[in-house]
């Protein structure tokens, strides 16, 4: 590494306990994002691999019904706001920088405090297991269910105070990804330069920048129709159920792109890379997923074509849906493209990316299929729906996250993941995923309803299920194969090169893994493919300076006290006010520290 | 070597193909199938089903298709050099303009759809109001002032128009084979018809997630020539049958002494509680319990004895029967035909 | 350079527009949805409670007009003190920091005095659908003047430091500017969607 000791902010701040506890280091940040991910994806693993083993055979003798209720409730949120979306933001955090030439994020102590209050909103969703119950009412917790009546235990409790935090984690990192992409960009690099993953990125930061505040006013509203009396959702009362769906999802169908698009925006970096060639059709890419972006905002009532909107509205919402489908075919093709005369080199990372093309596809045809409102009323609240989900989600997000995982992990750590055990993985995986999936489109048509703990054995479900449960084993297996593939790596002497794949973008510029400050020059771009221009014009960075003497912003331990009064407040709202007023204390004394501590 | 690495993969989009068409083939036959119509309106939802299903199976194959050709023709080889193309402006314009039409193609029957299976029901319907409750379904016939839970009759040929309502959480009203789904809200009075084209008992299922016993809340739905209705209907009209065997005698007096008069309804008697279903003709239901248990005396004195333990959740507490009431009370309610 | 970003002065940035300048702009287009959604929610329960008091039978547009006006002069005195910051006149801009707390108080105080009579008058969170759109939205309005004024505060309270504001005193004052404005605008959307359209 190649930070002189000038540059260090403090003796021994690299290692141990306190050093990660109070890092501001972009990349320290996106390995803590990326590790506590990892370990949530496993937990909601295991929730799900509980939920087919329940349902393998019919009348399943496994979980009792309100166990089975609040994991898959507990799976999806697991799965969805401790899983992809941090497993996302690891990424962000690693690679926009770097991939703009810039030396961290436009607020490093900012990028710490929504991690932490990630981790404080996860550790409280999973203590929901200990402290009475988990919330049961499904990820999406319709209205009137989710009342003080009809469910007054503390799990939904814990359903509102958990995502408002994450809600705010998110916010945070947006807002700062949002301005360090538009602001801290190196010179020459134009936003039509940008890497297609930071384009994406930024969609994703102004999906979440726009679409968070809706769900955080539906949970407020919630959380006072629980605790402050009022009747927001409870139509004895005069309040409406609908609203909260229509909230909900209003959040939450952006929700499903800001799933997607990291991983979009991961593949259009690994296609060209492997195929030796550039992205075929940038422009058409960038605007596709900025057209995505904007119609995802006018397609959320296609979750509620069987509440009974009316005529009208269901025909509006059918198309709108619909439309969306044009703009994802554009990138879908372009992938196709980039593909077509290239000279493909099939590393582990280009199994998962060219797979995440065919497995979306299929999660976006069934998507297409849920938008003709007639057939959608058939195949609402059934596996097929499911299978839609998994397939857009396991198939597109998780198989592109991993395509991301072996395509910059030799950058993130100076190591090299085995590929051999890369492509057992990648095999399992998909092996896995289709033998779970793809059965759930027959269950789906053959009338199975999701979210069901057991089934009649004379309804022909059993075949499926079983097949689907055999699948859901062997993705446990290929994760397995993955973490023992990490394990053995991270044993091993770093020893990649800068630039071992052959890539276009900046962070190939600097070593593996990168020092403190990133670049020890921070580069000049010239074209989209900065790294394949350079080469090919003979353009070579210039060499540091020999007094290297960048200022790095120095750690900060207030993000983590932040954090923590901000978890104070949550659980004084599920337990006792008097310990959400010490949270509030330590917040306003956290903040103000924060403002007076000198950065320089 | 290079062949056996490829070959598997080659295969999939057959094998897959192979499997739908057979996986659907048998999907079929399930008796909740979703492509099974038996009603005017589930036809028009599966005519306009077999248009997507192809329009999808076509986009994937598609899609899979080039992925896989260009995987095997593009893979690295020694000597070739990848060509550097950036884009393509026409071929831009070509794949927007492709799906648009697909879609086209798509959105004008469903919009059709739409408004056909959305619209008024058709002239001299059969009104029955279905009310959600956790967990179980009512259904009431306005006209013909019939009550009655769990099993919906209705006459073949003639369109039903069901009122949807709930008193507690969201439920959904779903038969596959004669509709799709929609909500019973709360506080929101919903609607669906359809016209039944063939006898038969039909499965169905709360379709919305209503908390811990959704999965049990299921119902059926008996589509009956119209002299077998109209039997029904009368049937169904009078009071209970009073009980003539002695043990099914007693059994009203426990009834009638005990809880169940607080939520059960039995006309011709004292009980007319609308809390739980109405019982007056219990003896005639081919299932209780929303559809989970047979109606055998076995089933029955299983759920008198701990309806919550056969029933998660259920709103009828365990009342702690003894044996012999229990027998009794079997008696009695096997005899409300 | 890069990380400049991050703390001291001499901002370079791509766009030229300091970042925290422009994290605050784009914080506040969420906010737009926040108060977004709390106003169309407002208007989905406008006329459906089932219970009185009503609206208009409770609502005093007078006394909210004066509020209203207050709130907005606070806005007057804000333009004075980022003119102040920004010119180098610390003294003019304490003076107008401090009106426009003083006015952003008064304005919670008429707030705390308007919901303390709704409450006499039989209206609380409970009471119908308008009492708690209600109470919630304003509600979260008047948290938002609170964290305003607050922020005023430190900012003058930081000011009588000797080194006063420091070197970016015109910045920090101007973007807590931007806030207060954000939230006077706000109000004049509740106000009138609120209180003067009619029910
Ligand atoms: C990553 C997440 C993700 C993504 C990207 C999508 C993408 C899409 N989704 Fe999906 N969706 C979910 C996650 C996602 N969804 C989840 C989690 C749910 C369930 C929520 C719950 O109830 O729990 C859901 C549910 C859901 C429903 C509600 C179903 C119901 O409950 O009744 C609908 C209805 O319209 C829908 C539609 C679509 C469509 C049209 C797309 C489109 O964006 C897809 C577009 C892509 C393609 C079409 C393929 C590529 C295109 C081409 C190759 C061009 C040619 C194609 C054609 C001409 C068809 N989705
Ligand atoms: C990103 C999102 C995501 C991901 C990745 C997954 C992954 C999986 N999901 Fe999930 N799922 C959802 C999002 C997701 N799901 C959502 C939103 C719902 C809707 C919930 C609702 O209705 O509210 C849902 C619902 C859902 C259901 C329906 C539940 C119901 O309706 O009753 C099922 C059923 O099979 C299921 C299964 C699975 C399986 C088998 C996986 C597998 O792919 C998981 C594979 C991962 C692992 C297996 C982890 C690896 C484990 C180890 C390495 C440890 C080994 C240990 C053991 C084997 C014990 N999911
Ligand atoms: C507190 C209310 C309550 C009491 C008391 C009560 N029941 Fe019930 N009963 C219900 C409810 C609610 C259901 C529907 C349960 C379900 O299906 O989930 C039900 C269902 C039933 C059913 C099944 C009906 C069907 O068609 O599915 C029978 C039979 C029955 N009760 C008999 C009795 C008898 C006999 C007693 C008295 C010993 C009794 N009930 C007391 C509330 C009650
Ligand atoms: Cu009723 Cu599910
Ligand atoms: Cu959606």
């Amino acid at each position: 590494m190649a930070t002189t000791a000038g540059t260090l902010p403090a003796v021994g701040a690299h290692s141990g306990l306190w050093s990660w506890l109070t890092t501001v280091d972009h990349k320290r940040i996106g390995a803590l994002y990326g590790v506590s991910a990892m370990a949530f994806f496993i937990m909601g693993g295991i929730e799900a691999i509980l939920i087919r083993t329940q349902l393998a055979v019919p009348n399943g003798t496994v979980l009792e019904a309100d166990r089975f209720n609040q994991l898959f409730t507990m799976h999806a949120l697991t799965m969805i706001f401790l899983g992809v979306m941090p497993l996302g933001a690891a990424f962000f955090n690693w690679f926009v920088p770097l991939q703009i030439g810039a030396r961290d994020v436009a607020f490093p102590r900012l990028n710490a405090l929504s991690y932490w209050v990630f981790i404080g909103g996860g550790l409280l969703f999973v203590s929901s297991f200990i402290f009475g119950g988990a919330p049961n009412a499904g990820w999406f917790a319709y209205a009137p269910l989710t009342s003080e009546r009809m469910s007054p235990g503390s799990g939904m409790d814990f359903y509102v105070v958990g995502l408002l935090m994450l809600g705010l984690s998110s916010l945070i990192a947006a807002l700062n990804f949002a301005v360090t992409i538009i602001n801290m960009r190196a010179p020459g690099m134009t936003m039509m330069r940008l890497p297609v993953f930071i384009w994406m990125t930024l969609v994703v930061a102004f999906l979440l920048i726009l679409s968070l505040p809706v769900l955080t006013v539906a949970l407020i509203q919630l959380l006072f129709d629980r605790s402050f009396t009022t009747h927001f959702f409870s139509p004895e009362e005069g309040g409406n159920p609908i609203l909260w769906q229509h909230l909900f999802w209003v959040f939450g169908h952006p929700e499903v792109y800001i799933l997607i698009l990291p991983s979009f925006g991961i593949i259009s970096e690994v296609l060209p890379v492997f195929s030796r060639k550039p992205l075929f059709g940038y422009a058409a890419v960038v605007f596709a997923g900025v057209s995505i972006a904007v119609l995802g905002f006018a397609v959320w009532s296609h979750h509620m074509f069987t509440t009974g909107l009316g005529t009208v509205p269901q025909i509006v919402f059918s198309a709108s849906t619909m439309a969306i489908a044009v703009p994802t075919g554009v990138k879908i093709f372009n992938w196709l493209g980039t593909l077509y005369g290239g000279n493909i080199r099939f590393t582990t990372a280009m199994y998962f990316a060219v797979s995440v093309i065919v497995l979306f596809t299929i999660g976006g045809v069934t998507g297409v299929m849920h938008a003709t409102v007639p057939v959608d009323t058939q195949q609402q609240d059934t596996y097929f729906i499911v299978a839609h989900l998994h397939y857009v989600l396991f198939g597109g997000s998780i198989m592109g996250i991993f395509s991301g995982v072996y395509y910059w992990f030799p950058k993130m750590t100076g190591r090299f993941l085995h590929e051999g055990l890369g492509k057992l993985h990648f095999w399992l995986f998909f092996i896995g995923m289709n033998l779970t999936f793809f059965p759930m489109h027959f269950l789906g048509v053959g009338g199975m309803p999701r979210r069901i703990y057991t089934y009649d054995a004379d309804l022909g479900f059993d075949t499926w299920n079983m097949v689907a449960t055999i699948g859901a084993y062997i993705i446990a297996v290929g994760m397995l194969a993955f973490l023992w593939n990490f394990v053995r790596t991270m044993r091993q002497a770093p020893s990649a090169p800068n630039d071992p794949w052959g890539g276009a973008t900046l962070e190939w510029a600097t070593s593996s893994p990168p020092p403190e400050h990133d670049f020890d020059v921070v580069p000049e771009v010239h074209d989209r493919d900065p790294l394949w221009y350079n080469r090919d014009h003979g353009v070579t960075t210039p060499a540091a300076p020999a007094h290297l003497h960048i200022h790095m912003p120095p750690p900060s331990y207030y993000p983590l006290v932040l954090g923590g009064a901000l978890l104070l407040m949550g659980i004084g709202v599920l337990s006792h006010l008097a310990v959400t007023a010490l949270g509030v204390v330590i917040a306003i004394y956290a903040v103000w520290a924060w403002t007076l501590e000198p950065t320089d | 070597m290079r062949r056996f690495s490829i070959a598997p993969r080659r295969l999939i989009p057959l094998l897959l193909l192979l499997l739908l068409v057979v996986a659907l083939a048998t999907a079929c036959t399930d008796p909740m199938s979703t492509i099974d119509p038996k009603s005017d309106n589930t036809r028009r939802v599966q005519d306009l089903y077999v248009l997507v299903f192809w329009a999808a199976t076509i986009v994937f194959v598609g899609v899979m298709a080039a992925a896989l050709i260009f995987s095997f023709m593009y893979r690295e080889r020694p000597g070739r050099t990848a060509q550097q193309i950036h884009g393509n402006t026409r071929l831009e314009i070509v794949w927007t303009l492709i799906p648009v039409v697909i879609l086209a193609v798509i959105a004008v029957p469903t919009f059709d759809t739409v408004i056909k299976t959305t619209g008024d029901a058709p002239e001299g319907a059969l009104e029955v109001i279905a009310t959600g409750h956790q967990w179980w379904f009512e259904f009431e016939y306005p006209e013909l002032g019939v009550t009655t839970a769990n099993e919906m009759h209705v006459p073949v040929g003639r369109a039903v128009n069901v009122k949807l309502r709930s008193v507690d959480v969201i439920h959904s009203f779903w038969v596959p084979q004669l509709t799709g789904k929609t909500d019973m809200v709360p506080g929101h009075d919903n609607r669906l018809w359809f016209t039944p084209e063939v006898e038969g008992e039909f499965r169905a299922q709360c379709a919305e997630f209503c908390g811990t016993s959704h999965a049990n809340m299921r119902f059926r739905v008996f589509v009956r020539s119209q002299g077998d209705f109209e039997a029904w209907v009368a049937n169904q009209k009078k009071d209970r049958v009073a009980p003539t065997a002695d043990l099914a005698k007693q059994g009203e007096q426990v009834f009638l002494t005990g809880a169940c008069v607080g939520c059960h309804v039995v006309r011709g008697t004292a009980a007319a509680a609308r809390v739980g279903p109405e019982l007056t003709h219990v003896g005639e239901r081919t299932t209780i319990a929303s559809a989970l248990l047979d109606n055998t005396p076995e089933n029955m004195a299983r759920w008198l004895r701990n309806p919550p333990a056969a029933k998660p959740g259920s709103k009828m507490p365990n009342l702690n029967l003894t044996e012999d009431q229990i027998q009794k009370l079997v008696a009695y309610l096997e005899s409300l035909k | 350079m890069a990380a400049a970003g991050a703390h001291g002065v001499a901002h370079h940035s791509t766009t030229g527009i300091d970042n925290r300048k422009l994290l605050m702009w784009i914080f506040l287009a969420s906010e737009c949805l926040f108060f977004g959604s709390l106003i169309s929610t407002y208007l989905i329960f406008k006329g459906k409670s089932l219970v009185g008091p009503y609206p208009d039978e409770i609502l005093d547009i007078p006394v909210t007009s004066i509020s209203t006006f207050v709130l907005l002069m606070s806005s007057l005195a804000m333009v004075l003190a980022v003119y102040g910051a920004e010119h180098g006149r610390p003294r003019m801009m304490k003076l107008w920091l401090l009106v426009t707390i003083l006015l952003g108080l008064t304005f919670l105080g008429f707030q705390v005095y308007e919901f303390r009579t709704f409450g006499h008058e039989g209206l609380n969170l409970a009471t119908n659908q308008f009492g708690a759109s209600f109470f919630v939205l304003t509600g979260f309005h008047g948290t938002h003047v609170g964290v305003g004024v607050l922020i005023l505060a430190s900012l003058l309270l930081a000011s009588f430091r000797r080194s006063g504001l420091g070197r970016e005193a015109g910045f920090h004052v101007e973007i807590a500017g931007l806030y207060w404005h954000f939230v006077d605008i706000v109000w004049i959307v509740i106000f009138t969607l609120v209180y003067l359209i009619p029910q």
